[in-house]
C-alpha cells in the first residue's frame, strides 16, 4: 500500500546526506550535541522532544521519542504529561489569538 | 499476560532448536554480521574466559511467578529441581577450585527443598553467597516469612528484580499484584537491616525493560529508583543493576508475537559496544544447570549450549583449569550482552 508516511523511512533518515552531504553532516553533529547531557539531563531533553514531536505532529518523531523516553526510564504518566504540555501550549496559542479576534470585532463594530 | 510456561503451552519455542533458528534467521533478515564475526572484528574471537571466580547455580526451574519475559521459562509447573546429590557435587567443586562467590538463581532458588542446607554449607566454606530472590517468594507462604532473617544470618547478598517503581510496569511484566507483594518483601528485608547504610547487608535491585527497548543509563536510573522508593514506600537499597532483555525463551516469544523482533535485534546490533564485549559475564562466571551440566552462562544453559570441554561437561568433573582455557560458545542472542553499556547479572559492563 502506498502512503505518504512509511515507518521504515525513519531508519533511512541518515541517508539525506546522499543528496547533500555537508549540510547533513552539520545537522547530525548539531543534533547529537543538542541531545547530550548538559544543563538539562538527557532524560529531560527526551521528554521535551516527545512534547515537541506531538506539537509538530511528526509521526517519525513520535515513534522515535516514545522509544527514547522509555529508554531513558520515563514512566507513562510522565510521557503523557509532556504531551499535555504540548497540548496546553498549542491550545493556549490558539485561544490567545481569540483576543486578536475580539480586538478586530471591536474595531469593526459600532 | 501469560500464566503458563512455553513448555506447558506446548509452544513451538519450547523447542530450543526453533529458538536458535529464529535467532539465526533474524540476523540474516536484518542483514547483520553474525555475533562471532563482530567479535572477530575486534580480535575477541574465539571468546575466552579471563578467570572463573563466580559459580552461578541454577537450582531449578520451579518458580511461584510466570514473568512474561522469563529466559528460564520458569513457573509453578516446572519440575526440574537440582538434587541434593548434585548440590553436593557443586560444593565439592567449589571447595576444590577455591571459588569464593556462589550466585544462586532459578526459578525461585528458595523453592529447592535443599536451598537452606546448601546456603549453610557454602557459607561454612567461606563463600560469599548471592541469591537472586524474586521478592514475592518471601510473602508467598508462611514457611518463607523468615527468609530475610535466614539471609542475614548467612550474610547472603540479595539481588532482586523490580522492573519499575510503579505497579503498572512491574505487573505487566511480572504478573498482577507482584508489585505490591514485592514492596512488602522489600520492607521486610529493610526491617532486618538489608539495604541500610552501615549494616553490611547488601540488597541490590535489578531493572530490566518492560518491553522491546533498551535499558536506561544505570546511574541516573538508580537515583530515580532511590528517590521514588524512599518517598513512596520508605524503601532503601544499595545498587541498581540495569540489564538488557536477552532475546530467548519467553522474551523471544513476546518479540516475535508483538512484531518487534527485527527492530529489537537491529537496535541491539547497532548498539554493539566493543568495551561491553570485553566485559561479558561468561568470562568470569560458570553456570551450572539444575542437572549439573556446565554452561558458559545462564542464557546458554537455556539454549542447551553446553561448555566446549568434553572432559568437564558436568559439575562432578569440574576442572577449573581446563574450563578457563575453553572457547566460549556464542550465538546471536549474545548481542543482548554487548549492546550499549553492556549487560550482565551485575548490570552494566562498560
Ligand atoms: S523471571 Fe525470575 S521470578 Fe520471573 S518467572 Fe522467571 S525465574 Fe521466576
Ligand atoms: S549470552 Fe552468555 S555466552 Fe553470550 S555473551 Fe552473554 S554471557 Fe557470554
Amino acid at each position: 500500500m502506498k502512503t505518504y508516511y512509511n515507518p521504515d523511512d525513519l531508519k533511512k533518515f541518515g541517508k539525506i546526506g546522499e543528496f547533500q552531504e555537508e549540510l547533513a553532516d552539520k545537522f547530525f553533529d548539531y543534533y547529537g550535541e543538542v541531545f547530550k547531557e548538559g544543563a538539562l539531563t538527557a532524560r529531560e531533553k527526551s521528554l521535551i522532544a516527545l512534547a515537541v514531536s506531538h506539537a509538530i505532529q511528526c509521526p517519525y518523531c513520535i515513534d522515535a521519542y516514545t522509544k527514547d523516553t522509555l529508554e531513558k526510564g520515563c514512566a507513562e504518566d510522565e510521557m503523557m504529561e509532556a504531551v499535555h504540555v504540548a497540548g496546553a501550549i498549542k491550545g493556549g496559542a490558539t485561544l490567545v489569538h481569540g483576543v486578536q479576534m475580539m480586538n478586530k470585532v471591536n474595531d469593526l463594530s459600532m | 499476560m501469560k500464566l503458563q510456561s512455553l513448555k506447558k503451552q506446548n509452544h513451538e519455542l519450547a523447542n530450543i532448536n526453533n529458538q536458535i533458528t529464529q535467532l539465526e534467521s533474524v540476523v540474516k533478515r536484518i542483514d547483520s554480521d553474525r555475533f562471532s564475526e563482530k567479535l572477530t572484528g575486534i580480535d575477541l574471537f574465539p571468546l575466552k574466559p579471563t578467570i572463573i571466580d563466580i559459580f552461578q547455580i541454577n537450582m531449578g526451574k520451579m518458580c511461584n511467578q510466570v514473568c512474561a519475559h522469563c529466559h528460564v521459562d520458569a513457573g509453578p509447573d516446572r519440575k526440574e529441581i537440582m538434587t541434593k546429590e548434585t548440590l553436593q557435587q557443586c560444593l565439592d567443586a567449589i571447595e576444590r577450585s577455591q571459588i569464593k562467590t556462589v550466585d544462586l538463581t532459578g526459578g525461585a532458588p528458595e523453592m529447592n527443598p535443599n536451598f537452606r542446607w546448601f546456603v549453610e554449607e557454602a557459607y561454612k566454606l567461606g563463600c560469599k553467597v548471592m541469591v537472586r530472590c524474586n521478592l514475592t517468594i518471601i510473602v508467598a507462604n508462611k514457611k518463607y516469612y523468615d527468609l530475610p532473617e535466614f539471609y542475614k544470618k548467612h550474610e547472603v547478598e540479595v539481588v532482586s528484580s523490580l522492573p519499575f517503581y510503579n505497579a503498572k510496569k512491574t505487573d505487566s511484566q511480572r504478573g498482577d499484584g507482584v508489585f505490591e507483594r514485592s514492596i512488602r518483601a522489600l520492607q521486610m528485608l529493610n526491617e532486618v537491616g538489608y539495604g541500610k547504610e552501615g549494616t553490611g547487608l547488601i540488597l541490590n535491585l535489578v531493572y530490566n525493560p518492560s518491553g522491546a527497548f533498551m535499558p536506561p543509563e544505570q546511574e541516573g536510573l538508580q537515583r530515580q529508583f532511590k528517590r521514588k522508593l524512599k518517598a513512596d514506600f520508605d524503601i532503601e537499597f544499595n545498587e541498581l543493576f540495569a540489564i538488557t532483555n536477552i532475546p530467548i525463551s519467553r522474551f523471544l516469544d513476546f518479540l516475535v508475537a508483538s512484531g518487534n523482533f527485527d527492530d529489537y535485534m537491529t537496535r541491539l546490533v547497532e548498539a554493539f559496544n566493543p568495551m561491553a564485549a570485553k566485559g561479558v559475564m561468561c568470562r568470569n562466571t560458570i553456570s551450572i544447570g539444575w542437572d549439573g551440566y556446565l554452561f558458559d552462562c545462564d542464557f546458554n544453559q537455556m539454549l542447551d549450549l553446553k561448555v566446549a570441554v568434553k572432559e568437564s561437561l558436568h559439575v562432578k568433573d569440574f576442572n577449573k583449569e581446563l574450563l578457563e582455557g575453553r572457547n566460549i560458545i556464542v550465538n546471536e542472542h549474545c548481542y543482548g550482552c554487548t549492546a550499549g553499556s553492556g549487560s550482565s547479572c551485575g548490570g552494566e559492563t562498560a
